[in-house]
């Protein structure tokens, strides 16, 4: 799928589909509003990206209003297109810098379609912390040189896990903040 | 939720209130012989409580601690003092140490109290230290001895009795990185060559990446990371 910053579009936009059928404009707006920040999505981003899912059966075409075009087809995620975003949104990223983006957008998913936030950022926890067993391990068993380049990765992947640890903390002010 | 079998130290639908603040609410944890874990949380979530439930310092309201297969609630006082001075080991994050003693006098005490005497007890004591590569501080008072060096001292003392059981609570939190990662390498080596189990509270990462699991425990509701996937 495509990805700006490592978040996938197309996983978003079917997490987005998920509380009911929405035209591509639509889309983009909700996208632009959520996560767009300063990025806001190309509606040519938007249409080849619904045109790929409808392919591959994710999403299928619910209505189409008068006058034809692609901008006048409605959207609605098919049970893949569920399950697809179910699977996304549950396996953890492979932790490297910057990730926050990624995971804020599933955090802001998982709260939007009614799913257990703090799971997620617990499974992202115990993929940060595998990679951080391994780095220590061959820290251990390394040169200074070894050591050094471990705690660069070391100390990054920290940083990330304090941010998952603050946003565990506010889930319940994030989520009182999208679903208003 | 049953506990693996062979678990050295298990528990089950662990409840503890202070007043009306739930500290632990239905918490499970279970350890192996020779395993490390850590149990990971934000300040005030209930690890510590668990730390002292499974040490049979605090009793639980209810639910269920085995040690070895035997239940702790059933266990006299006598026999649960008994436990804590020969099977369990303790190291925590602050003022452990007897300003009195000296350090190879402090890292013997626990067998001393178990009546070994001094002389065997000090040889002991002064064979943990150069594990733990504090014995050129022997005959210094903990005052004398910087916090790295303390910590590395608390070790040895925990570990002089041979215990099964190593709990550690915030080992590193008052050292700085590199003092912090020494303790941890030497705690984690010396409890592996001993298979002592080690039950790790930590709210830091780069000390959690030490264990072989993580428990997080939230709002006294505990989750074994390696059992949830």
């Amino acid at each position: 799928m495509c990805t700006v910053l490592g978040m996938s579009i197309g996983h978003t936009l079917l997490g987005l589909l998920e509380s009911g059928p929405r035209h591509g404009y639509d889309l983009k707006r909700a996208f632009d509003e959520k996560f767009g920040h300063d990025r806001p999505l190309h509606y040519g981003q938007v249409y080849s990206t619904m045109s790929r899912l409808l392919k591959n059966g994710l999403v299928e075409v619910d209505g189409i209003e008068a006058g034809g075009g692609p901008d006048r087809k409605r959207y609605a995620i098919t049970e893949a297109g569920v399950t697809d975003v179910h699977q996304w949104l549950a396996t953890p990223e492979k932790p490297e810098p910057y990730l926050q983006s990624v995971l804020y957008t599933k955090v802001v998913l998982a709260l939007l379609t009614h799913r257990d936030a703090a799971d997620i950022l617990d499974t992202q926890r115990s993929e940060h912390l595998r990679m951080m067993r391994i780095l220590t391990d061959r820290k251990r068993h390394g040169d200074l040189a070894d050591q050094l380049i471990c705690d660069h990765a070391l100390f990054h992947l920290e940083a990330d896990l304090r941010w998952l640890e603050l946003t565990a903390a506010r889930l319940d002010k994030l989520a009182q903040a999208v679903t208003r | 939720m049953t506990p693996p079998s062979g678990s050295l130290l298990a528990a089950e639908e662990l409840r503890k209130a202070y007043g009306p603040t739930m500290a632990l609410d239905g918490a499970h944890f279970s350890i192996h012989p020779g395993e490390v874990v850590a149990v990971m949380g934000p300040s005030g979530s209930g690890k510590s409580t668990l730390l002292h439930c499974l040490a049979g310092i605090v009793p639980p309201d209810s639910g269920s601690i085995t040690y070895n297969g035997a239940e702790l609630a059933t266990m006299s006082d006598a026999q649960r003092s008994a436990l804590r001075r020969s099977e369990f080991g303790f190291v925590f994050q602050f003022g452990q140490l007897v300003p009195e003693l000296t350090c190879v006098e402090n890292v013997a005490l626990p067998l001393r109290l178990n009546g070994t005497s001094r002389k065997e007890a000090e040889r002991a004591a002064l064979g943990w230290m150069q594990r733990l590569e504090v014995d050129d501080l022997s005959k210094k008072r903990p005052g004398e001895v910087s916090g790295g060096q303390g910590q590395r001292v608390a070790v040895a003392r925990a570990l002089v009795t041979g215990p099964r059981v190593l709990f550690a609570d915030e080992p590193t939190g008052a050292l700085d990185s590199l003092n912090g990662e020494r303790v941890m390498e030497l705690l984690t080596e010396a409890a592996r060559s001993t298979n002592a189990a080690v039950v790790l509270v930590t709210h830091e990462a780069r000390v959690a990446a030490y264990s072989d699991r993580e428990i997080v425990v939230r709002d006294g509701k505990s989750r074994d990371m390696e059992r949830a996937v």
